[in-house]
């Protein structure tokens, strides 16, 4: 235990941050241009790192696998970022932002972060208005909230449907600045494949350039990773192609602790699967469950009817519906956090009422028509007309709905090929997010020194559970807020270093054994393509390691991605060189990754002999289902040590310790 | 969903070694595609099948896979993303097409947009453009002033985020005849113009952008309006008016 120092400063939660950053060590401008420093990722977290330790006067090296960093997937997060700006006066603050993020991870995250979290959440907002953010406004000209699952405030900035784009391409803008005055130097279309370590210390990565396949070694002070989540590791998930957990997983097997790898957010409403063909899922935001009400028939035979396509969602009467969140959830109804929306749904498509024709039977309906129906009676009214026909009430109904939600309806659309306007949308929980992460401390430092996790790399802020809008926050938080104070505090003591060389032995030691493994892949010649076990990898996953897990699942999953990764070793075809550009090379490296991570992942599943957040054991539930904690055992982080191989990885316990918040039983209904 | 028939199709596919290389069409016979598939599902397939033969995978940019990272890109059918509005290649789905039909597949073509390998195309220039002048000059302090002092009029903060959508996709370089980038740079223009945080660099920000595309090789607008009707975003081409007039008075002030 002793090897996990969380160096959470002393004093009163809300002077911690204030405090600390009165006391640390500073870099004066000077020495500044002396030290470079690596950000791996250009997401939100990545790319805002980069612009402000370049600003600040380092010389940054960021780097990104996409062909620019404008297209890192923070560009796809729909619905908003929370501040506690309480513009709206409905008695938010920081301490309530605070104590939702805490309840709402279901008080398995550092009460210390979390607060800071809240704390420069306001600035966020400053600095992004100031950098041309086009946020939504009201006729007033000022910025509009909306609201989300799991609070009862409306705290939530956004952009329609785009928030995360306009939040990045505002990181992006900052980056193009200092890319333009030479202080970031970017490097798209790299891969960085290994972190190299001298002297105890993160001095340095290799990356593939992955058009022409070359092998580079770059050194810096410091190595940031800002690389994102590792949800692929479901093979489908409301990831990007290229998300993967390779900077990471590499960084872990250099000794960085990987912490809660179980805790992985499973989204209520997504598109649900067509086929075996398909590549990805699409997310529908958390926003239009403000005003869409999801159900499924209460009748099995109605059930089965939806799914051989005899009967429509329209034709089955109200008394024939159950609306099952507003059955078991009064008071939050829809509007539940998202894994006991998500677990709902489960419960409900197991027990055969799921209505989607697919494998499982895996989909609910999200059902528009009442709001269409109050809304078109309000817009009646505000607009003088009298005695409206049904058609006209569903007209202008349709159009307020237009207004709030068109891009999402049109997406819906486009994929489906169903009119969610007419029809009720069909939707079912998918992997979208992962709490876990490389561990950091209060600094955001991995137990490698110098080597730094910030956004959805590290594990700090969410704890077993995110709320909707969090993630934008937390991302923007740790790379324009955080690690540019933290990380001088530890360069300071590298003012005198000079330029670190990248002709040492350990860059020469890891730069072989990268160019050894990508060698193993290419010459393989085995029979089976990267995505075969991928998929596979996908399904051991979301049937044993997804929305419920029991003890014997989690064994058996243990041992599937075992034999699965032997397999993949000796078997895997990898077409074309390791000198060229070569999309399969990148996807196997990444697969080969997500194989040892999924072991790790089932592991801490197991060992977590409780129900927290987005970990559900079904061994550990209250008599009407829900999750069932158990905080005298496990109010700890669990963070895991790489010896050799995942089933060899030793556990370290970081206690959490809740000095401000009173441990409750979380409940909606 | 699933009961529909699926479709057989020929493909022809630019095939091109690397970016010195000679290219050409090759074909493709593809069967059993379901309509339910999007187009990049295909197109995995497609992949998957050659390198069973142990044939070279075609390859392609992709990433989100849901219409918001710009970078899917193609020519489908003589259309930049195909025959659908407003809609990436990614987001297109198989059901467009009809059982039977031949698809040709080509790269974005552009001076500036350089071919890498097969249809992966070297879009680098945008970023160049926008390292020119496509920010506002303001550092990260946490002490800017709060986001509300400056009411901006609700008209103009939902114009500019109408412009702030273009995804940098490049589609209006690869449907202009003179594969002009004026769409692109007139968007993040006119993002910026709209807002007041926008004003105290715009002179330069336009001159210099502008000049910026031009030194990357993208030609000059004509008007023929082809980047509107292409661009998945709906960008409108009301931005290039906008860029002109800022221009214009820019380059006569300044």
């Amino acid at each position: 235990m002793s090897k996990l120092d969380s160096k959470i400063p002393d004093g009163p939660l809300k002077d911690k941050w204030t405090n600390y950053k009165n006391n640390i060590n500073l870099v004066n401008p000077a020495n500044k241009r002396n030290i470079d420093v690596i950000v791996v990722g250009t997401g939100l977290a990545g790319g805002s790192a980069a612009a402000t330790l370049a600003e600040l006067g380092y010389n940054v090296k960021a780097f990104c696998y996409q062909d620019s960093p404008r297209r890192a997937h923070s560009i796809a997060a729909q619905g908003g970022i929370n501040a506690a700006k309480n513009y709206q006066g409905d008695g938010d603050s920081t301490y309530r932002l605070f104590y939702d993020t805490i309840k709402g991870g279901d008080y398995r995250s550092r009460e210390a972060n979390v607060y800071r979290l809240a704390e420069v959440s306001t600035n966020i907002i400053d600095q992004c208005v100031a950098q041309g953010v086009p946020f939504a406004r009201d006729y007033g000209g000022l910025l509009d909230n909306r609201s989300f699952g799991g609070v009862l405030v409306s705290r939530t900035f956004y952009a329609k449907g785009q928030t995360g784009q306009q939040l990045l391409l505002g990181a992006y803008s900052a980056m193009n600045r200092q890319i333009a005055k030479g202080k970031i130097q970017m490097f798209n279309r790299h891969e960085m494949l290994d972190v190299v370590i001298v002297d105890g210390k993160a001095r340095g990565i290799i990356a593939r350039n992955l058009v022409t396949g070359e092998i580079e070694r770059h050194s810096a002070h410091a190595v940031v990773l800002g690389t994102g989540g590792y949800g692929n590791v479901f093979f489908l998930s409301t990831n990007a192609m290229g998300s993967n957990t390779t900077a990471a997983w590499k960084a872990h097997k250099k000794g960085a602790y990987f912490a809660n790898p179980c805790y992985t957010q499973i989204h209520p409403t997504c598109i649900p699967v067509h086929g075996t063909q398909q590549s990805k899922l699409t997310l529908m935001s958390e926003s239009l469950r403000n005003d869409g009400r999801i159900w499924v028939p209460a009748k099995l035979e109605d059930a089965k009817a939806v799914r051989k396509g005899t009967l429509k969602a329209v034709n089955i009467k109200e008394e024939d519906r159950d609306y099952y969140l507003e059955r078991r959830y009064p008071s939050f109804g829809n509007l539940v956090p998202r894994d006991v929306a998500s677990r709902a749904a489960k419960e409900r498509c197991d027990e055969g009422y799921g209505v989607v024709a697919n494998d499982t039977n895996e989909g609910v309906f999200l059902d528009f028509s009442s709001a269409i129906q109050r809304y078109g009676k309000e817009e009646a009214l505000v607009k003088g007309i009298s005695d409206p026909s049904k058609e006209k009430i569903t007209a202008l109904g349709a159009s307020v709905i237009e207004n709030k939600y068109g891009n999402l309806f049109a997406m819906y659309k486009q994929i489906t090929d169903d009119n969610p306007y007419e029809t009720a949308m069909k939707i079912y929980p998918a992997v979208h997010y992962t709490m876990g992460g490389l561990w950091v401390d209060y600094n955001l430092m991995t137990n490698i020194q110098g080597m730094y996790a910030i956004g959805e790399a590290n594990f700090s802020d969410h704890g077993a559970n995110r709320l909707g809008a969090s993630a934008l926050m937390q991302g923007l938080a740790d790379g324009y807020f955080v690690l540019p104070y933290t990380i001088g505090d530890y360069l300071a003591n590298d003012i005198r270093t000079g330029k670190i060389s990248t002709d040492s032995p350990e860059f020469a030691e890891a730069e072989k054994k990268v160019k050894e493994e990508i060698d193993h892949l290419v010459n393989n010649n085995g029979t089976k393509k990267v995505d075969y076990f991928h998929k596979k990898l996908g399904l051991i996953m979301w049937n044993k390691v997804g929305m419920a897990r029991t003890t014997e699942g989690l064994n058996e999953a243990i041992s599937e991605i075992a034999a699965l990764r032997e397999e993949f070793y000796k078997d895997v075809r990898v077409p074309g060189g390791a000198d060229e550009l070569n999309q399969e090379l990148e996807k196997a490296g990444r697969v080969a990754d997500f194989l040892e991570l999924g072991e790790l992942f089932a592991r801490d599943a197991l060992e977590r002999e409780e129900s927290c957040g987005g970990h559900f054991r079904e061994e550990f539930k209250t008599e009407d289902g829900e999750a069932l904690r158990r905080d005298d055992e496990f109010t700890h982080v669990s963070a895991w040590e790489y010896t050799g191989k995942p089933s060899d990885a030793i556990l370290h316990k970081e206690n959490l310790d809740f000095e401000n918040v009173e441990l409750k039983t979380r409940s909606y209904k | 969903m699933s009961t529909v028939k699926t479709l057989n199709l020929t493909l022809k596919i630019w095939r091109q070694k690397n970016n010195i290389a000679k290219g050409s069409l090759e074909t493709y016979p593809i069967s059993d595609i379901s309509p339910d598939s999007s187009f990049l599902e295909m197109l995995d397939i497609l992949n998957g099948g050659l390198i069973e033969k142990g044939e070279s995978p075609v390859t392609f940019d992709h990433d989100c896979r849901e219409g918001i990272c710009g970078s899917c890109s193609l020519y489908i059918n003589g259309e930049p993303h195909g025959p659908s509005r407003l809609v990436t290649t990614c987001q297109l789905h198989m059901r467009s097409f009809k059982d039977g039909e031949t698809i040709y597949i080509e790269p974005f073509r552009a001076k500036a947009f350089p071919v890498i390998k097969d249809l992966m195309v070297d879009r680098s220039a945008f970023d160049r453009i926008q390292h020119a002048g496509g920010y506002i000059s303001v550092n990260t302090s946490g002490n800017t002033q709060d986001a509300n002092s400056i009411p901006i009029e609700k008209e103009n903060a939902d114009e500019a985020f109408y412009s702030a959508a273009c995804i940098g996709c490049g589609a209006c370089v690869a449907a202009c005849k003179n594969a002009s980038a004026s769409l692109f740079v007139a968007a993040k223009v006119s993002q910026y113009a709209l807002l007041p945080q926008g004003q105290v660099e715009a002179k330069d920000r336009v001159l210099n952008m502008v000049k910026q595309a031009e030194k990357e090789g993208f030609g000059p607008c004509s008007n023929t309006g082809a980047c509107e009707v292409e661009c998945p975003k709906g960008i409108s081409i009301e931005n290039i008016a906008r860029m002109n007039r800022e221009f214009l008075s820019a380059a006569i002030t300044k």
